[in-house]
């Protein structure tokens, strides 16, 4: 416990440091989501600063799930779909027809929340994307960018001797890091993680966070989760959702001590949801 | 609640009354249902033994065939008299050869060529096939003239089924098929060893006969198999990219749904629809020939891709939408999605639903008859093109023969199918055991 408070105010600090020098990597503009008739966000607008983690929190059903996978098209694929306003990555839309979608989600890469490696090897699992956007030119360098993608994923020196075992053989822990280092094979720019943690045990959990910890150094993150501590240990920045609207965004700190909205403080308290 | 269970009065009564929550019932219910699953099971094993038994009861005794020793000397007169055999080959495959297994058997059982009467019955111990079993052997190899082989010859069907017990010699013999006379020879030849059952290799070689003892499955085995590689090249392909289409392509809207209804309605269609369509399409308006087993292999296609379809379609609908968000999710395209993971976890599944299709297809008559495939055709077809039966068709063409031998035959057949659906089901089962993945 003690530890945990050490680690949070020290982190406390460096997020106030880096929060003032980042720029916005995604922005989302009035975005609006309907599956059918139904409505799920309404004119939601929100700035993902580079190389940080955003938390996405709010009851369910909020919204805040879609709103994660519209920034990397994932919504694309439900059917009946319909998104309206505007995201930008880099300033670019990317819902610009222009857009390639593949190559979007290349540079956007995604983590579910279920653990769902490919029922191949572990070295499949993270070589696929590599291999097909053509990353390596032989074997060699396939090697190389798998077995530095699974260090990055703090998986390497669990799996290196059964790397051409299959991935559905792990632990749901390193399974759902086996998916983080397939995710970060294709060098992506920005992660997107639907509640990663919530098929895990605690101590699966802790390794995934601390994961997440570094890897914002590198790569601009956004997570859902459910739960309030959660957010409050591994980001710098919270978003809260509420029946499809955002109510608030800030810094992690601020939002935690001092929230400006009642639904905010009576979520974080658990006064509802 | 919390106020009566403080109260010392409601706390002090000890005993424990067991409620009755129909504990008893529920049991019953279960062993009910026990019983009537076993009973089930039991009247569906009960009628597949049966049939099993019918079937293999009458039809063992094909696999056998009664066939006589005899030395038969090539007589040069007889093969070639004229001797123009180096000029006219038509003389070698003209030539009278019954004769020689006639005068052969005739010696070993010592009657006189000049009984007349006795000769005609002696000359129907063997099958009239004797001819062709020496025309060949001998326009293989004409060397063999004059010299004297021993050959096992094929009996006449009737004695066949005489010699097998299959014909009741009780009988006064004006009403029987085979004489008291010819049964003597019978039993002398058998005496000496010279008359045995020996395997019948011609029941899976010969093709349609009027004699028994010649007839056999080789060409509806041709022509089966030649559909079965038909209706495997066009339906698994068509069927698994029109799968692929629907489930991961086409947009739900009205259009798909009408085919999607027209598919499943497709595959309740009976067969001999099937079979006036190949009629109507394939054989007058396409003019492809009558009986072939290529027209037979569209029909069997026709029928099999609704089952191909269905199969194909619920195995890529199992395949779990995390594997397809995973894929997605780092930026393969979709069709890199379909072909690097979701057909590759379908594909037992496919495979299941293909070979099940197969041997649908291998079963299936009705539209092989009204395409001209039951026919009596007596040469091997060389291509698919070439006149045909199957094997489904051939059972039903013996089965309306009348001797003895060919009932036996029938159930032979049936046998042979039999074998092979099993092989494929199987086959289909050891697939999806060995490939099927779990989640």
């Amino acid at each position: 416990m003690n530890l945990m408070t050490e680690r949070s105010l020290e982190k406390a600090v460096n997020d106030k440091m880096s929060a003032q020098v980042n720029t916005i990597k995604m922005q989302g503009k009035d975005v609006t989501v309907h599956y059918g008739e139904k409505q799920a966000l309404f004119g939601v607008s929100l700035d993902v600063p580079e190389k940080m983690v955003t938390a996405l929190i709010g009851p369910s059903g909020c919204g805040k799930s879609t709103f994660l996978r519209s920034l990397n098209r994932m919504n694309d694929t439900i059917e009946g779909c319909k998104i309206g306003g505007k995201i930008t990555l880099d300033d670019e839309d990317i819902y610009n027809p222009k857009i390639d979608v593949v190559e979007l989600r290349a540079r956007v890469g995604m983590v579910f929340q279920k653990p769902n490696p490919f029922p191949k090897s572990i070295f499949e699992n993270v070589a696929y994307g590599p291999r097909i956007h053509g990353l390596a030119k032989n074997r060699h360098e396939l090697e190389e960018i798998v077995e530095k993608s699974l260090r990055r994923a703090s998986l390497f020196d669990e799996v290196k001797d059964r790397l051409h075992e299959a991935g559905t053989g792990l632990s749901g822990g390193q399974q759902q890091r086996l998916c983080i280092a397939r995710a970060i094979a294709v060098s992506p720019e920005v992660i997107l993680m639907d509640e990663p943690c919530s098929a895990l045990d605690p101590i699966a959990t802790a390794k995934v966070e601390e994961l997440i910890d570094e890897l914002r150094q590198n790569y601009t993150i956004v997570i859902v989760t459910h739960s309030m501590q959660q957010a409050a240990r591994v980001s710098q920045r919270t978003a809260m959702f509420h029946l499809g609207n955002l109510v608030e965004v800030g810094d992690t700190e601020m939002m935690f001590t001092n929230p400006t909205e009642k639904r905010t403080q009576d979520y974080i308290t658990g006064r509802f949801g | 609640m919390t106020d009566t269970t403080l109260n010392p009065a409601a706390v002090a009564p000890a005993k424990v009354v067991r409620r009755d929550i129909g504990l008893k019932r529920r049991y019953a219910a279960e062993r009910r249902f026990k019983i009537y699953g076993i009973t089930a099971i039991a009247i569906g094993l009960f009628f597949l033994v049966a049939l099993l038994y019918s079937v293999i009861s009458n039809g063992y005794t094909a696999f056998w065939q009664t066939e006589v020793s005899l030395s038969v000397k090539l007589d040069e007169k007889v093969i070639d008299p004229t001797n123009k055999r180096a000029t006219d080959p038509t003389v070698l495959l003209t030539a009278n050869y019954p004769i020689l297994v006639r005068n052969a058997l005739a010696e070993k059982l010592g009657v006189s060529l000049d009984d007349k009467p006795a000769i005609r019955e002696l000359s129907k111990l063997v099958s009239d096939g004797s001819r062709s079993q020496l025309r060949e052997l001998v326009s293989g190899n004409p060397a063999l003239i004059g010299t004297t082989q021993n050959l096992w010859v094929l009996t006449g069907g009737d004695i066949d089924s005489a010699f097998k017990g299959q014909i009741d010699l009780s009988v006064d013999q004006a009403n029987r098929k085979v004489s008291d006379r010819q049964v003597a020879w019978m039993n002398t030849l058998a005496k000496e060893g010279a008359m045995a059952q020996r395997f019948n290799s011609g029941l899976f070689t010969f093709g349609a006969s009027s004699r028994p003892e010649t007839s056999g499955l080789g060409v509806a085995l041709i022509g089966s198999l030649y559909m079965m590689l038909i209706v495997l090249c066009l339906s698994l392909p068509i069927g698994v990219a029109a799968s692929i289409y629907l489930e991961e392509y086409a947009k739900k809207s009205r259009l798909t749904d009408i085919i999607e209804v027209n598919i499943n309605n497709l595959a309740a269609v009976p067969s001999i629809v099937f079979g006036l369509l190949g009629l109507a399409v394939f054989i007058n308006f396409f003019g492809l020939p009558r009986s072939a087993s290529l027209v037979g292999g569209l029909v069997l296609t026709l029928m099999t891709l609704p089952t191909i379809i269905i199969a194909t379609r619920a195995a890529l609908r199992a395949v779990p939408p995390s594997i397809r968000s995973a894929a997605l999710g780092i930026g393969a395209s979709k069709t890199q999605m379909v072909f690097h993971h979701v057909l590759p976890l379908a594909a037992p599944g496919i495979l299941t639903g293909t070979i099940i299709g197969l041997a649908h297809a291998l079963g299936e008559t009705a539209p092989l008859l009204l395409i001209g495939m039951v026919a009596f055709v007596a040469n091997y077809p060389v291509t698919p093109l070439d006149p045909s039966t199957a094997l489904p068709v051939q059972i039903y063409m013996w089965a309306n023969e009348a001797e003895r031998a060919f009932v036996e035959r029938t159930s032979g057949a049936i046998i042979v199918l039999l074998l092979f659906l099993a092989v494929m089901n199987i086959g289909a089962i050891i697939l999806r055991r060995r490939f099927e993945r779990r989640w």
